[in-house]
């Protein structure tokens, strides 16, 4: 049914690929022999060794651990400075870019210190670019707090998946556009709750390994949002294509 | 060479693990006496089992702490929870049984699987919201390295809850107990009221008044609910509730009497489709055994005794069936379809991206099914289901059913609530069952409270003690009002 899903390896780990892109595409074939050799080492030794599998298991919980660290909610600042100084320093934070209304793209890789946003302390947010951010579920916060947003941009994001789309609906009032291009853990389950969002405008869904059926699921998303272009698969995609293999059943109902 | 020495140390350091017999063209009946020797050369040396003689390693142990009895969701969570929170590492063996090892009639796989936080009693409104953070950080939990992630296929598309005129106050007052605080969610409610201002207000109030228990619920009119989903027929419903998932040792009666308390000593678990069994002595037995549950205590001796006593009252858990149809119906709502359960008690969900669907309806006390078995009556789809989903969802006055299913409800014929925590007189039997047709959405948070109670000897995230087997017998019901 879905995508074939990534192991969950300590060893260059899937979901990171799509940060550094152009070098895994690039990588020739013996780095990745020698890679794929020292991964079945690994899986050998912790299929036999407790003490390899319990390292294994340790450094995965410090992964994760890492992950809800960098996502943690900064109330303090939240409260000092207001929620749109809070939310521009937590996607700086994580590499993201942001865009006041009115200014131009803030982008940090080091990070802001809230002293030089204090500029913008009631301006706000009309833009965030969160893409290949590892921003999840708690994270999305410092988001929704942005009432004013118009257009979120999360490119492979390797953390945000479907229960992250359930809680978009806080912006329903102002979000146009969205974008959820190449995030590998989002289904077509996330995507029907997007019906929440009635003024969005425009919506990438294109590239998404864990929708089963995309040409289907484009369909089914463009009569969800009737007033929404949806940039994303082509229609026939997922058809199986040759006379013998008739695949009408897959097509739903054209919308009227 | 690297493999070969790994294996040599592997034969005899780790034992079961990974192993595979070396086959290389030799005859069947060679190798398989071989790996018989290697087997009987295993037992003997340390750490191999203690029975030279004769073979026992397809038995369960001899010894275990703890013995939970049913291997569903439920036990398995019990498990699960007793192993994380034991400390230290390894102090607990646990041992889980279970009769079917396909679960062909087990209720965890038969289940429809709808999450909801709508509920009236607090303790279920807890344990849902619980269970569903479980199910979202459950890679987390229950994650393996080098494994793909787990991905449980939830659905977030809400939950949403029809009531007609009479149950609109009841509806209305479960929302006040499911939402504390009002400013937590401020955009839900902004939503609601801006199609409200186009709407004329029939339904009872949309006043937001304090609701405690932190779920993410709105009320929604008839007006609302139409704008929302163009495919409903709001005939008769007054309100709606759309959730977003996305929740002794000695004792005396009072008049003096002494009572025996009795202990467990021994669990034999009999093998499938043999003669063999194992007396397995345990210090605790956990009752998780679903809508077998009823049996399971009486095997224990619970119930047996004068009516009106303690030690006479049965764990009134028995087995319902309920059906569960799959149909088709290409005009159907379409993708944003939350789990709707309407006025008369039929509920739908939508199935992938086929215009499938799943529903199914509850029978009245007097059309209880027969649970000996589980076969499909197709009739009551016909005469009980189809009729009120027809009429809520027009679109479905054409549709074709595909296939059905049955299973059981493990029906607490009591209050149809879960019971949970030791029985006062069998001191050492603990329950977790009995949640009549929501345990599949409680159970992570059920099996963490048992587990609590076993290693803490109290309940301490939730508090489940309105939930003990001792209501039974003082004749407290804790009712809760939103059963599907």
């Amino acid at each position: 049914m879905a995508a074939p899903r990534a192991s969950l390896h300590l060893v260059a780990p899937k979901w990171n690929l799509g940060t550094s892109g152009i070098r895994g595409l690039s990588s020739a074939v013996t780095p990745e022999g020698n890679q794929r050799k020292g991964r079945m080492l690994l899986q050998f030794l912790t299929d036999r060794f407790y003490d390899v599998e319990a390292i294994r298991q340790y450094l995965f919980q410090k992964q994760v651990s890492k992950v809800h660290k960098e996502n943690r909610s900064s109330t303090g600042i939240k409260k000092q400075y207001g929620p749109y100084i809070a939310g521009a320093y937590f996607v700086l934070k994580q590499g993201g870019a942001v865009k006041f209304q009115g200014e131009e793209w803030i982008r940090s890789k080091h990070g802001y210190s809230p002293l030089q946003l204090l500029s913008f302390q009631a301006v706000p947010i009309e833009a965030v670019d969160a893409s290949d951010c590892a921003i999840n579920y708690e994270g999305l916060d410092n988001l929704l707090a942005l009432k004013e947003l118009q257009s979120l941009l999360l490119q492979r994001c390797p953390h945000v998946d479907d229960w992250c789309l359930s809680r978009l609906h806080q912006l329903a009032n102002s979000l146009q556009e969205l974008s959820l291009a190449g995030c590998p853990r989002i289904s077509e389950r996330g995507l029907a709750c997007l019906h929440h969002l009635q003024n969005l405008r425009r919506l990438d869904i294109s590239d998404l390994p864990a929708v089963s059926n995309p040409g289907l699921t484009q369909i089914l998303v463009e009569e969800m949002l009737p007033r929404c272009e949806v940039l994303g698969a082509e229609w026939a995609q997922g058809l199986k294509s040759g006379p013998e293999q008739q695949s009408q059943d897959t097509a739903s109902p054209i919308p009227a | 060479m690297f493999r070969g020495a790994l294996w040599l140390l592997a034969g005899r350091g780790c034992v079961g693990r990974g192993l595979s017999t070396r086959s290389g063209g030799s005859t069947p009946d060679w190798t398989e006496k071989v790996s018989e020797i290697k087997k009987k050369i295993q037992s003997a040396l340390p750490g191999g089992a203690w029975d030279p003689l004769y073979d026992t390693s397809h038995l369960p142990p001899e010894h275990s702490d703890v013995v939970i009895v049913g291997g569903g969701v439920l036990g398995l969570s019990v498990a699960y929870w007793l192993k994380r929170l034991e400390k230290p590492r390894g102090a607990i063996r646990v041992l889980v049984v279970d009769r079917d090892h396909t679960y062909s009639r087990a209720s965890t796989g038969l289940s429809v699987g709808g999450i909801r936080q709508q509920f009236s009693l607090p303790e279920n409104i807890q344990l849902s919201l619980f269970s569903v953070d479980f199910l979202r950080n459950i890679n987390e939990y229950l994650a393996v390295v080098d494994d793909p992630p787990l991905d449980v296929q939830f659905n977030p598309s809400g939950y949403l809850l029809l009531a007609s005129e009479k149950g609109a106050a009841i509806m209305e007052n479960n929302v006040k107990v499911q939402r504390p605080d009002m400013a937590a969610l401020p955009s839900v409610i902004t939503m609601v009221s801006q199609e409200q201002e186009s709407a004329t207000d029939r339904s009872p109030s949309l006043t937001r008044d304090i609701r405690q228990e932190g779920a993410k619920v709105c009320l929604m009119s008839p007006e609302q609910l139409q704008n929302k989903f163009p495919w409903i027929n709001t005939d008769g419903v007054a309100l709606a509730s759309y959730g977003f998932s996305t929740s002794s040792s000695r004792m005396q009666t009072s008049g003096g009497k002494e009572m025996t308390l009795k202990r467990i000593h021994e669990v034999h678990v009999k093998m499938d489709h043999s003669l063999e069994y194992q007396p397995v002595e345990c210090a605790l037995v956990i009752n998780a055994a679903g809508a077998w549950s009823g049996q399971v205590a009486e095997l224990a001796g619970i119930g047996k005794g004068p009516p009106g006593t303690l030690e006479g009252t049965k764990l009134p858990v028995e087995p319902r069936k309920r059906y569960v149809y799959f149909w088709h119906c290409p005009e159907g709502p379409g993708l944003e379809t939350p789990f709707m359960a309407d006025t008369s008690g039929a509920y739908f969900r939508r199935e992938g991206l086929g215009h499938n669907y799943l529903g199914g309806c509850s029978p009245t006390e007097e059309e209880e099914p027969d649970p000996g078995n589980l076969e499909v009556d197709h009739d009551f789809f016909q005469d009980k289901v189809w009729p009120h989903l027809a009429h809520r969802v027009p679109a479905f006055q054409s549709l074709k059913v595909r296939s059905a299913w049955a299973g059981y409800y493990d029906y607490n014929t009591f209050d149809q609530n879960g019971v949970v925590g030791p029985h006062p007189l069998v001191v050492n039997m603990y329950f977790a069952t009995g949640f009549s047709g929501h345990g599949l959405q409680q159970a992570p948070a059920v099996g963490r409270a048992v587990a609590e109670m076993v290693l803490k000897g109290q309940f301490q995230t939730i508090d489940l003690s309105s939930l003990l087997f001792s209501r039974f017998y003082l004749g407290e019901k804790v009712e809760e009002r939103n059963i599907i």
